[in-house]
């Protein structure tokens, strides 16, 4: 990059054929990537997915086994770190520790020789409002303000593109929103591209216009937030982004508007526009809060798909809404959301209840069923509470 | 004080404990004892014997108790070009250390990290020098560079060195000793820091645009003073006292005479107890104030 300048404005990041292999390993398998100028985009994926692989390749921190990257329609795949317009937060945010708060900031700034860093240092500090403590040491700062150095360090740069690497995973919950509310204001406010790494769907979710759900290395959708949550291609991402219900079955009869399969001797239909597979075994589902919960059996409705009878097997009041597990005889247990529309939960454990939702609101999977037959929801910790609960009340009933 | 540098402590000193315990004073009453019997006591007995006076009807080498405080300016007028060399060999072999032992340690602590063994490897062979005597090093370097031996002869027989050239006798064997006895006491504290270095600061330092040499310049080696400072510390301060080096018997010749050199003259040969009493406080003196500016230029109280 040109010393004495800043870029202009974001620019777009395409990666193409990237793969990059560690000793004993495979990081990243095959990834193509285009993310486009001015746009906060979320690379999502559990730990272990390649996803900060694919950021320092960015960084140039690593360099690809094949494939190359380009910033802005240059290719940087042969340029060394500190010649790339890119910029880090990172997730141990790396403050310089023998550094003033000032220093810190001005870094990037002197390396390159812009002029009078020391004022655009206290303009990036007074962005993050953090200006009043510009002449103390990185440690001795709390985590956030250090989040918000980190950030001011890098933004201070006019990077073409900034790369955020689980910045806020270090926050509590609050300060985390108030973070993520910042950054977004932020980006807005610059215009430069951000890519945001993350394996916090929420996070995800709320800041970025696109996200990237990657999973062993690969890449399995990509899209808008909204459009990966009502539509997810695949299993991994009906249960990462969000929670998901889940059939399997044959399909046994298809229009060109609909497909309709039998789950365990109910028949479930699907929109075909919103099924990725149209014969043979196949995976639907829906999400839990598309389901209303019925005490009485409903009357048949062609416009929705019924399911039951099925037995409560446990309720949980969040206050907003109330989650129902119920479980119906030979599909398992489903998962429900109800707001909380009447005062207290509409169904008890051990009642009797219907399940129904817009056929509208189905989704089928591109997954092969016979393969992965169900993904296993990530319910652990929930089936740690319900046990804590049923103990608690046994003990209570005992007392 | 200036030896809080030798500390290879990160944290800052945690405060001491309210509650005097009288177990903590008894476990460190032998240590106490020892400081005061065998430094305080001869730190006295020195500064006493520093101002005495010869006996005015004894023999050579009686002297009694007074104040005599133009030894101390007999002392610098007689060997003031020993103590400039002295501090000055000692100087530039600190610097010969550091250069030797900074790449090499920086290899076995951050280069040789993914190879356990290699560094374990790599670290016994700079101690292995220890399991042979100083004296005994020293003396065989003097066989190695002697007039006759087998490296001098074939350099000349090269003409890559004059036929009547030496190379034992001259300041150059001595800083060359210095050099060598001290690398080890060098490169061990360079190495604690470097290995504890987090190269995750070296990574940030790229990102915001500087290159390979700009982040050995403003990151690596800020971060390393501690182990750059204990190190020439621990180098500095015996070699500007050494008088094995710069010896008639072993490098040294009549012009390479250091401090050390002239203290164990006057103490063993010529019995001026007072001179070489003197002369000892200067060195001492000297050391501690050189020591004290050069820990507070170098700021490394936050890193320690």
């Amino acid at each position: 990059m040109n010393s004495g300048e800043f870029a202009s404005a974001g620019a777009d990041l395409e990666l193409v054929g990237i793969q990059k292999r560690f000793p004993g390993f495979t990081a990243i398998e095959h990834l193509d990537l285009k993310i486009p100028a001015g746009s906060f985009f979320a690379l999502l994926g559990p730990s272990g997915c390649g996803k900060t692989t694919t950021l320092r390749l960015v960084a140039g921190l690593e360099e690809p086994t094949n494939g190359r990257i380009l910033i802005g329609g240059t290719d940087v795949t042969n340029q060394k770190s500190f010649q790339r317009p890119v910029n880090t937060v990172f997730q141990s945010y790396a403050l310089f520790p023998h550094m003033t708060v000032l220093e810190n900031v001005a870094f990037g700034l002197r390396r390159r020789r812009i002029d009078d860093p020391v004022a655009k240092a206290h303009e990036a500090l007074r962005l993050v409002e953090l200006d009043h403590l510009a002449a103390r040491r990185p440690q001795q700062l709390s985590g956030g303000q250090q989040q918000r150095v980190a950030l001011a360090r890098a933004i201070v740069n006019r990077p073409a593109l900034l790369l955020l690497d689980e910045p806020l995973g270090a926050l509590d919950l609050k300060l985390r929103r108030q973070m993520q509310l910042e950054l977004k204001t932020i980006q807005e406010e610059v215009g430069l591209t951000f890519l945001h790494v993350t394996h916090d769907q929420e996070e995800a979710m709320t800041m970025a216009d696109t996200v990237a759900v990657m999973n062993k290395g690969r890449i399995e959708q990509m899209g808008a937030p909204e459009e990966l949550y009502e539509l997810p291609r695949t299993a991994f991402v009906a249960n990462f982004l969000g929670q998901s219900n889940l059939f399997t079955g044959p399909v046994v009869g298809s229009t060109s508007e609909a497909i309709s399969v039998d789950v365990a001797g109910q028949k479930v239909v699907v929109p075909a526009a919103r099924a990725h597979r149209h014969i043979g075994e196949v995976t639907i589902g829906v999400r839990p809060e598309k389901l209303t919960l019925h005490v009485t059996e409903p009357v048949g409705d062609v416009a929705r798909n019924l399911m039951g009878p099925g037995r409560v097997i446990d309720v949980s009041f969040s206050g907003v809404s109330t989650q129902y597990l119920v479980e119906i005889a030979g599909i398992g247990t489903l998962i429900v959301f109800a707001q909380n529309m009447a005062f207290g939960p509409v169904a008890h454990e051990g009642s009797e209840v219907w399940l129904s939702w817009n056929i509208e609101h189905g989704f089928g999977l591109e997954d092969d069923a016979s393969a992965e037959p169900r993904f296993e929801a990530d319910d652990t910790t929930r089936s740690i509470a319900t046990q804590k609960r049923s103990s608690l009340l046994t003990e209570l009933e005992g007392a | 004080m200036a030896f809080a540098a030798f500390s290879t402590s990160t944290t800052a000193p945690e405060p001491a404990p309210r509650r005097k315990s009288p177990i903590a004073l008894l476990l460190l009453l032998p240590g106490i004892l020892y400081l005061v019997l065998f430094f305080l006591a001869p730190l006295v007995s020195l500064l006493l014997t520093s101002f005495q006076a010869p006996s005015e009807f004894g023999d050579v080498g009686q002297y009694s108790y007074a104040f005599r405080w133009e030894n101390y300016v007999d002392v610098i007028t007689a060997y003031w070009p020993h103590i400039m060399r002295s501090f000055g060999y000692a100087l530039i072999a600190t610097v010969l250390a550091l250069v030797f032992s900074y790449p090499l340690a920086y290899f076995i602590g951050v280069k040789a990290r993914p190879w356990p063994l290699l560094q374990s490897l790599m670290l016994v062979l700079v101690i292995a020098p220890f399991f042979i005597s100083f004296l005994l090093r020293t003396l065989a370097w003097k066989q190695l560079l002697s007039d006759e031996s087998f490296v001098i002869t074939s350099l000349k027989a090269l003409s890559l060195l004059a036929p009547d050239a030496h190379f034992t006798g001259t300041a150059f064997a001595v800083i060359f000793g210095l050099t060598y006895n001290f690398i080890p006491f060098m490169t061990l504290p360079l190495y604690t820091t470097l290995e504890r270095l987090d190269l995750r600061y070296l990574e940030a330092g790229s990102d915001l645009y500087a290159r390979p040499f700009d982040v050995f310049r403003k990151i690596t080696i800020p971060l390393s003073m501690p182990g750059i400072v204990a190190g020439t510390l621990l180098t500095f301060i015996p070699a500007a006292g050494d008088y094995i080096n710069a010896s008639r018997d072993f490098l040294g010749g009549p012009d390479t005479q250091m401090i050390g050199n002239v203290i164990e003259a006057n103490f063993l040969v010529l019995q001026n107890y007072p001179a070489a009493a003197a002369l000892s406080i200067i060195l001492m003196s000297v050391i501690l104030v050189i020591v004290s500016i050069y820990v507070k230029r170098s700021g490394t109280e936050e890193l320690l």
